[in-house]
């Protein structure tokens, strides 16, 4: 029987009542008094040197009250890097100042050089085109192709970096001459050169930032779309702005999604701050879609070249890689930990290999910054693999599943240390593959591949056996690593004297449903009902210091610290009761919701020993505090490992190209799961993003470094037609070793399992339908490359 | 977006006499004007609504053929036409989405003339004539290039009236981004011939492919078309296809049209 509510029901998304119902509150639909409208002036241009910037004609139009530029901001603080990389020669990361406002060059097509404030929007978007035309900026040479920028070392992002090389990361540098030498006597290799597009985010809800100052404290309260507003508060204060912690309060209301781009602290947020304290009013800006496209952190975009050396039968024996991966413009915060340590640790995947060895050369170029999104490097190390080992297949003549088979790591085998720095505390491979190819009904395939052809369409199978690591992180593990922060997170369970819960959690819910899925947590702990538990996030001055919603971490890390202070309140709930029931401690038990004397009918409800906490008239006030209140910080002891086995099947129209989903099937192992509905919507929502990524989306730059899909009219985002029904399944369960609730995390594996399987497909498709020829097609697998790759 | 000022007249007559002051624009459903005034790429003065006037909006079945309204919203075409003309009721039904679709409207799309918009290809395809406040137009005569077309200052269009052809479809290929037709083709078969229109694939906008219609009417027929080829000369080039992709689509949706005719 499936449970109706607590753990493991599929309650459902409280927070939707408000979403689907238009009253949701979000940044810019907070009205303040007396608030101003701030607009950027940023450069059309790729690379421009900034000549002038005449103020005088705009600062005099109607309604202006301030005008910023570069200059502004020289003296404070960048915006910095939150992961500190060290090249294969042991020196460190180049790292150009991230400002507030461009000084000196634009370095991108949307780079912020300038910003009005004024008493409308419209006064401040005509003051900002008269601003920019009264900027002179002498346009420099684009660097935009990542092999041209660090083969002409002339022409330079930043000027001090001579050959746009942020830095050029070996993995595991110690193990390189292993790894060749297994690659000289292997009986066959497999190369592919591949591309893993670059994705604009496209949260549905743009950034948008307010800034307050309240001159009688000298207190700044900032208002903006973050996915951690721990994190925007601690970059704010210790890096830009100089604001002290305690005098600056980061609140991230509703969040229309994220999917990263919401992770990091951007110049639009400092400048409304440093605007309010000028004029003393809020200062609001909301991004138009266009600087959505233009400014938010994208994702991918890598060039890689793998190697696979493996036996004729398809055992692996080690894989090599060299990967570009685009930076951009500047270093977005967590941009050098993503084609890093989230990408080359997993670049063994679930199979045995015994030798793995990663180069990743990281690329300054005139694009707009790239940064981790839904995955962020475990996409791109899954999708390396998984085209590879089908390409091996089809070379030697193997069945992918057969091969996928004989590489997995056995069950027997955990923990399994990889060759790349992971240990994977728990899985069972086998067993999700097992599953996979019954729900898909591989065995029918022949089938329907046979009814496609009688409609004149090729039918193609694709798999991906897929892990990755989530649960973001053992703080001195990625310490050692180069991290720059803490990966903790926290959590406070407030018992409110009339017996329902508050639980303020440093974990921010930006569409996933923590408010439901955490309620379910607590009051099944509790035993009393979901609707008692209310969560708190997203406001720095109610919540406990914690590090916010990205990786895959919320119920890993935050639910873990949520489930250690609910232990809290149960242990001192015992004591409380031991004093009213005049019991000892050590007999008082508690279930269902009520403290008794173990054996007798003696007992307390969870009410009135929450009552009796704030109203401790008869309560041992000698040896225990009022109140009932706790707090848990929790740190993982190790990354979390969900894996899976995921089916696509595509329908080709080879006439025009066209590449249907015909149906996508995912088996996966999340560890237990606490609510069913909503994990099923974070994999249909993932894998939507992930055929997004393999069939739709293409973030295309000219050479001039102008964004050609700036807009919706060319950039193509997955829509309800695009995708099947999917069908899901997470019946595999082998539950995390190290966390309380044991719980690997579920949010980014669509999209990190989906797009090879959906590549794979084609390529099958081809293969069936006599285009042996076709070796690889670049995502997205749009119509015309089809084509051109059938007629080509 | 500029301030403007608004006015809904509610006859032809005032329409065309708001429209002659310096910078007045027309404004029908708004789908195209609109967002190109919030991009600050358009600034009129005075928009004039022509979506109260009456006799510019319906659908009619007359000796002529079907007459509809300029300011008839695509949505209300593709239910109130399907019965005389269901090809045309299916092309103005595969228009952007329902909001788009019920608020854009013929007129609008026909004054446009985007070079991978859909009505274009109905227009030509059927032989149409447009109907301005001044005079006949006849569908050959009124395209003439991307966003080009016959209407002078002043001049606009009140309604369409389309002949019935006997059998008719249109085929249209979704540019994956906008959804626009990358490449759609109107076959329209009539007692005396076959028309071939062809939108979104050539530099010149919207063009009837002559070899085509020739061997159509000689044999309406999928096959009949096979051994034609198109010439990727002219044809647009962009993210989403070639040239030469361009080319390959106009004889594979040719083929599809003639198949799907009835
Ligand atoms: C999301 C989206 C998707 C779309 N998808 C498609 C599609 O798949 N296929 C397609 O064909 N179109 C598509 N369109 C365009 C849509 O069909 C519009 O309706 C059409 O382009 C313009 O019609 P309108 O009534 O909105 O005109 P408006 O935007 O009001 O006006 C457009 C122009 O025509 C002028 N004008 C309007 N009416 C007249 C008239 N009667 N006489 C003279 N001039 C006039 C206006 O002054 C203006 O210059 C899409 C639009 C959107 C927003």
């Amino acid at each position: 029987m499936p449970k109706d509510t607590g753990i493991g029901a599929s309650s459902k998304r409280r927070e939707d009542v408000r979403f689907l119902s238009g009253r949701g509150n979000y940044t810019d639909d907070l009205a303040m008094h007396g608030q101003t409208y701030a607009v950027f002036v940023r450069s059309n241009v790729a690379h421009g040197r900034i000549k002038s910037i005449d103020t005088s004609a705009a600062s005099k139009m109607p309604g202006v009250l301030a005008i910023f530029t570069g200059e502004d901001f020289k003296d404070v603080g960048g915006n910095p890097a939150g992961w500190l990389i060290n090249s294969r020669d042991g020196t460190p990361m180049r790292e150009p100042k991230r400002p507030v406002l461009a000084h000196g060059k634009v370095r991108h097509v949307g780079d912020a050089y300038a910003a009005v404030v004024a008493e409308t929007y419209n006064q401040a978007k005509d003051a900002a085109q008269q601003l920019a035309d009264d900027s002179e900026i002498e346009e420099l040479p684009a660097i935009v192709d990542m092999r041209k920028a660090v083969a002409d070392p002339s022409n330079r992002v930043h000027d001090e970096i001579p050959d746009n090389l942020c830095f050029d990361w070996g993995w595991i540098e110690d193990n390189r001459a292993a790894v060749d030498a297994a690659f000289k006597s292997a009986p066959h290799i497999t190369t592919l050169e591949l591309v893993n597009n670059r994705l604009v985010p496209n949260a549905m809800e743009p950034r948008s930032s307010i800034g307050e100052y309240f001159p009688g404290t000298g207190d700044y309260k900032l208002t903006t779309t973050s996915q951690n507003p721990h994190l925007t508060r601690l970059l704010v204060s210790a890096f830009v702005l100089g604001i002290p912690e305690n005098k600056l309060t980061v609140v991230a209301p509703d969040v229309g999604g994220g999917f990263g781009s919401k992770i990091y602290h951007y110049g639009e947020e400092a400048l409304v701050l440093a605007a309010s304290r000028k004029l003393g009013r809020p200062v609001r800006w909301t991004a138009e879609r266009t600087e959505s496209f233009l400014t938010d952190a994208h994702g991918r975009d890598h060039v890689t070249k793998i190697e696979m050396a493996s036996t004729k039968d398809g055992e692996i024996l080690a894989i090599r890689t060299e990967t570009l991966a685009n930076v951009g413009a500047y270093l977005s915060n967590f941009s050098t930990a993503t084609p890093t340590f989230l990408h080359g640790t997993l670049m063994a995947g679930p199979y045995k290999v015994p030798h793995v060895y990663v180069n990743v050369k990281t690329v300054f170029t005139n694009t707009a910054p790239v940064d981790a999104y839904r995955g962020a490097g475990r996409p791109e190390a899954t999708f390396s693999i998984e085209r590879i080992v089908d390409k091996m297949c089809r070379e030697l003549g193997l069945d992918p599943f057969e091969v996928r088979r004989k590489n997995l790591i056995q069950p027997d085998q955990f923990p399994y240390t990889t060759p790349v720095g992971l240990v994977y505390d728990t899985g069972n491979y086998q067993a999700t593959l097992d599953k996979l190819i019954e729900l898909a009904d591989v065995a029918g395939f022949e089938g329907r591949a046979a009814a496609s052809k009688a409609k004149g369409k090729l039918r193609g199978m694709g798999l991906s056996t897929w892990i990755e690591a989530c649960g973001i992180a053992p703080s001195n593990l990625v310490g050692v690593l180069g991290s720059r922060v803490g990966l903790y997170d926290a959590a406070t369970v407030r018992v409110n004297a009339t017996g329902n819960i508050s639980v303020m959690t440093g974990a921010h819910s930006h569409g996933q449903g923590h408010e439901t899925v955490f309620a379910q947590i607590v009051a099944e702990k509790l035993g009393i009902a979901e609707s008692s538990v209310e969560i708190v996030h997203g406001d720095t001055s109610k919540i406990p210091f914690g590090m916010g919603s990205y990786g895959s971490r919320s119920l890993a890390v935050c639910g873990a610290a949520m489930t250690k202070a609910v232990d809290k309140i149960i242990a001192k709930g015992k004591k409380i009761a031991a004093h009213m029931l005049e019991a000892s401690e050590n007999d008082i038990v508690f279930a269902d919701g009520k403290f008794s004397v173990a054996g007798t009918d003696k007992a307390k409800s969870f009410g009135e020993i929450a009552f009796s906490a704030y109203v401790p008239h008869n309560y041992p006030l000698e040896t225990l505090e009022p109140g009932l209140e706790e707090t848990a910080f929790y740190d993982p002891a190790n990354f979390t490992y969900p894996a899976g086995a995921y089916l696509c099947e595509v329908e080709v129209d080879p006439e025009t190209g066209k590449v249907d989903i015909a149906s996508f099937t995912c088996a996966d192992d999340f560890g237990h799961v606490m609510n069913p509905m909503i994990v099923e919507g974070q994999v249909h929502g993932g894998v939507g993003q992930g055929i997004g990524q393999a069939l739709l989306e293409n973030t295309a730059y000219d050479e001039n470094g102008q964004l050609l899909t700036a807009s919706y009219m060319d950039y193509a985002m997955p829509r309800a037609d695009d995708v099947p029904f999917y069908t899901v399944d997470h019946s595999c369960v082998t539950p995390c070793t190290h966390n309380p609730l044991g719980v690997k995390g579920c949010g980014e594996a669509g999209a990190i399992g989906s797009p090879p399987a959906v590549v794979n497909a084609v390529i099958d498709a081809l293969h069936r339908g006599g285009h042996t020829h076709v070796k690889h097609i670049d995502m997205p697998v749009s119509p015309s490359r089809v084509w051109q790759a059938i007629n080509g | 977006m500029h301030n403007f000022d608004f006015v809904k007249p509610s006859s032809i007559a005032d329409a065309v006499k708001a429209l002659s002051k310096e910078g007045a624009q027309a404004l029908s459903g708004g789908q195209t004007l609109t967002p190109t005034m919030k991009q600050r790429l358009a600034a009129p003065t005075v928009l004039v609504s022509l979506t109260g006037i009456d006799e510019m909006k319906g659908v009619c079945l007359g000796e002529d053929g079907l007459s509809i309204g300029a300011a008839t919203p695509h949505a209300v075409v593709a239910k109130e036409a399907a019965k005389h003309y269901p090809a045309l009721a299916m092309l103005a039904g595969g228009i952007g989405d329902p909001a788009v679709r019920n608020r854009g409207t013929i007129g609008g799309s026909l004054a446009n003339n985007d070079p991978a918009a859909c009505y274009p290809a109905g227009v030509l395809g059927s032989g149409a004539t447009v109907v301005t406040n001044r005079r006949k137009i006849a569908a050959d005569d009124y395209f003439q290039g991307m966003f080009t077309t016959a209407l002078e200052e002043g001049e606009i269009i009140t309604g369409v009236t389309f002949p019935i052809p006997e059998k008719a479809a249109y085929v249209k290929f979704n540019q994956p981004a906008s959804r626009f037709a990358l490449t759609a083709v109107f076959v329209a078969k009539f007692k005396d011939g076959v028309r071939v229109a062809v939108t979104g694939a050539s530099n010149d906008g919207v063009f009837r492919w002559s070899e085509a219609e020739k061997a159509l009417s000689g044999h309406f027929a999928a096959s009949a078309v096979e051994g034609l080829s198109v010439s990727s000369d002219g044809m647009i080039g962009d993210l989403h296809g070639t040239p030469a992709y361009r080319a390959n689509l106009v004889k594979v949706l040719t083929k599809r049209a003639v198949a799907a005719a009835q």
